[in-house]
């Protein structure tokens, strides 16, 4: 007996071939009519381009430019402080959107002085691009890598391994200190979320718009965040002790990388006035970050080889942070790397808060708990206030 | 150790002290960063300092070098009356040209040319000067000259349609050096999209008994006047993304032109520029010749010069005049001439003569 009915199958990409043909008609139906056409008359070309990174090297200024407009975009000349300039081209051709290109202007710039660029078009359309403080580069060899990595330690691995040291101060607290302390972690932490977001939608506004990097670190941080919340949650319990310190490690570990970076860039695009006093500042201002991870721990013995694991989670990344800052910094992967970093924040944010929330159990009602309010307020505060010390 | 990396912006005057030792050395002296092939004369990049490749003329049209001395003369007749009337036919056109290598401009030109057909006439003779308006846009020919209203080329007085044409008519008076541009409105516009060009008035020797070996080496072709290298300048500049500042300085158009193919003129003959500035945006431009002087001749209007022995001379916008000068006792060699606005001169505004 055959089965005059098609098969499921076929029926499936029958069902599923015939929107795509009709959205095929649909566009042959536009190209052909060309609504647009009266529109566009006479206009000239959309040109685009995102300077993407600017450096001086010893035999000028180097410039990393992109193509973000709809049609191709020719650099005719360059000026550089208003006068044109001899420059090479790589790779040598008009640039689409997302190509991008190297440009070498063996310009004799001056240290400690402003450097303005101005990119001609083919049609006469000017971008421009300002080196705020032109200084000698930082060259790429052992003993850079060295001093960043020593810089990073200082931002990253110090200040956790201290904040750590607290342990044994916060195991003397009772229930009420505990979600003091916890509460003061979520203010820490709050402030950390925004201060992340905010560097990564500032990075997001200095990429080239054909990312759209902008919308894409909220959708990032999002992701990140439902994904570490699901990876949390394999076991089917909430994480408290050893796991939701792994847990604030991780995050606290992945904003670290996003701070070593905007300090390795800073330091090596001579963009911001960096000194020892501010390695002192970003010492004490992440000193909290080690408290943070101790906070879960003060019911348990943990040796101390764990707790120098979360120290190197937490603190070890600001040091590849800063190497990648230095030499290969672009502002919509460090726009990206943020967005990563406050969507893990949100993550630990949310865990803590259900710690606290377990903790009170034992108590009375968490929400209207003055304690924790205390603790949180006075974390955002503490971080406001060290934040003093790190003003770029 | 950390100060190597932290060497702060607060030590700003120790790097300034330090600065003149830093990045000079390696940089390149020859072609070889520059980014499209072509004959690059070796004077032509100063230390770098200049616009990349070489403009194509011959898509433009109209050759920079060629534009130095070829004097439209126009047709002339004896009319019933018995006057001398030279004639002239000048189309307004919309015109894209190459302004710098690879910068392109939406130009209006007239003859397809910026600048426009350098009219050349006698003192006395009467004018009339055929204009078309091809363009899309309405334009006029307004001459710094003597002429009554009606021949001003303003509103009501020989402002031209697209498609329609009008003949301007005026005695060629005073002689001098002088300039005719675009009146209609708005102007700033309409001048520094390319429409206008320079008219000389050569001097009637007739007219000037006094001076009349001065005046005949002024008139084109009389003996005295072919010993002299003439040339015509016209100081201008292009905005090119319309922020009322201009992106590109040159003579007679082309950024850096003179740089890349000096203009050759020899020791043995006295050199005599007819100079003009048609720079929008900027109220002033200016000619600064190296390792020699010249005598001025404001508008061009005496046969004395207006200053003697000076190297450089300021032009405000529409201001010109005639600069004679020897190399007669020099060596031979590259002699730079610029604008003394060292912006100018950096944005394209920079030539060299070569003497021979």
């Amino acid at each position: 007996m055959s089965n005059p009915t098609p098969s499921p199958k076929s029926n499936t990409s029958l069902a599923l071939g015939f929107p795509v043909f009709l959205l095929a008609l649909v566009a042959l139906a536009v190209t052909m009519f060309d609504p647009l056409a009266r529109f566009g008359a006479g206009l000239p070309p959309d040109e685009g381009l995102a300077i993407e990174r600017g450096w001086t090297v010893d035999t000028g200024i180097n410039v990393q430019v992109r193509g973000e407009g709809r049609d191709p975009v020719q650099i005719a000349q360059v000026q550089v402080d208003g006068a044109y300039w001899i420059f090479k081209q790589t790779p040598d051709k008009p640039l689409d959107q997302f190509d991008s290109a190297q440009i070498e202007i063996p310009y004799p710039w001056v240290a400690g002085e402003a450097h303005h660029i101005t990119f001609v078009t083919s049609t006469g359309t000017t971008f421009e691009y300002s080196i705020d403080v032109a200084r000698a580069e930082t060259p790429f060899n052992l003993g850079t890598m060295f001093d960043l990595a020593l810089i990073g330690l200082f931002v990253g691995l110090v200040p956790v391994a201290l904040g750590l040291a607290a342990l044994p101060v916060l195991r003397r607290l009772g229930t009420e200190g505990m979600v003091f302390t916890m509460a003061l972690t979520v203010g820490l932490l709050a402030y950390l979320l925004v201060d992340t977001l905010a560097e990564g939608l500032e990075l997001a506004g200095d990429s080239s718009g054909v990312f759209q990097t902008d919308v894409l670190v909220w959708v990032v941080a999002a992701l990140t965040f439902a994904l570490l919340m699901g990876i949390g949650r394999i076991g089917g319990r909430p994480a408290g002790g050893i796991a939701l310190a792994t847990w604030l490690a991780i995050g606290i570990g992945l904003h670290n990388f996003g701070e070593g970076l905007s300090i390795g860039s800073a330091l090596t695009l001579g963009n911001a006035a960096l000194g020892s006093l501010l390695i002192v500042g970003f010492t004490v201002h992440n000193l909290t970050e080690g408290v943070a991870i101790a906070a879960p721990l003060t019911r348990m013995r943990p040796r101390v080889i764990t707790l120098a694991g979360f120290a190197m989670i937490a603190g070890l990344p600001a040091v590849f942070g800063t190497w990648v800052g230095a030499f290969a910094f672009l502002p919509h992967w460090g726009a990206i790397f943020f967005a990563i970093a406050a969507g893990a924040i949100l993550q630990v944010m949310a865990e803590v808060a259900r710690f606290i929330r377990s903790l009170a159990k034992e108590g009375q009602e968490p929400l209207a708990n003055g304690t924790a309010f205390a603790g949180f307020g006075v974390g955002v505060l503490a971080m406001y206030a060290t934040a003093f010390l790190v003003q770029v | 150790m950390l100060s190597r990396l932290l060497q702060t912006v607060s030590n700003r005057r120790a790097f300034l002290g330090a600065s003149a030792a830093l990045p000079l050395a390696p940089l390149v002296a020859g072609s070889a960063l520059a980014q499209s092939s072509g004959p690059v004369h070796s004077a032509a990049h100063f230390d770098g300092m200049t616009t990349v490749g070489n403009v194509d003329h011959e898509r433009n049209g109209f050759d920079p070098n060629a534009i130095l001395t070829d004097w439209d003369t126009g047709t002339l007749s004896i009319d019933a009356r018995g006057r001398r009337v030279r004639s002239f036919e000048i189309t307004a056109v919309d015109i894209e040209i190459e302004i710098a290598p690879g910068i392109f401009f939406p130009a209006w030109a007239y003859n397809g040319r910026v600048p426009g057909p350098t009219l050349r006439a006698t003192e006395g003779e009467w004018l009339k000067v055929h204009f078309t308006n091809a363009g899309s846009h309405t334009h006029s020919i307004h001459f710094h000259g003597i002429h009554s209203a009606r021949m001003d080329g303003v509103s009501g007085a020989g402002l031209v349609a697209p498609g329609e044409s009008f003949t301007y008519e005026m005695p060629a008076l005073p002689f001098g050096c002088h300039l005719y541009h675009c009146h209609a409105m708005p102007l700033k516009r309409h001048i520094h999209k390319g429409l206008y060009g320079g008219f000389i008035i050569d001097p009637d020797p007739e007219r000037h008994p006094g001076d009349a070996e001065a005046a005949r080496g002024r008139l084109l072709g009389t003996p005295e006047n072919v010993r002299w290298q003439e040339m015509i300048m016209v100081m201008n500049g292009f905005d090119t993304n319309f922020d009322e500042e201009n992106e590109v300085y040159a003579i007679n158009s082309i950024a850096h032109e003179y740089t890349k193919r000096p203009i050759t003129v020899s020791r043995d003959r006295p050199i005599r520029i007819y100079l003009m500035n048609l720079t929008e945006f900027d109220p002033i431009n200016s000619f600064h010749i190296h390792g020699n002087f010249f005598d001025y001749y404001d508008h061009g209007t005496t046969l004395t010069p207006t200053s003697k022995t000076v190297d450089t001379i300021m032009q405000c916008q529409g201001q010109r005049g005639i600069i004679e000068m020897s190399f007669a006792d020099h060596e031979p060699g590259q002699y730079m001439f610029h604008a003394h606005q060292s912006e100018f001169a950096e944005l394209g505004w920079m030539s060299v003569f070569e003497v021979v």
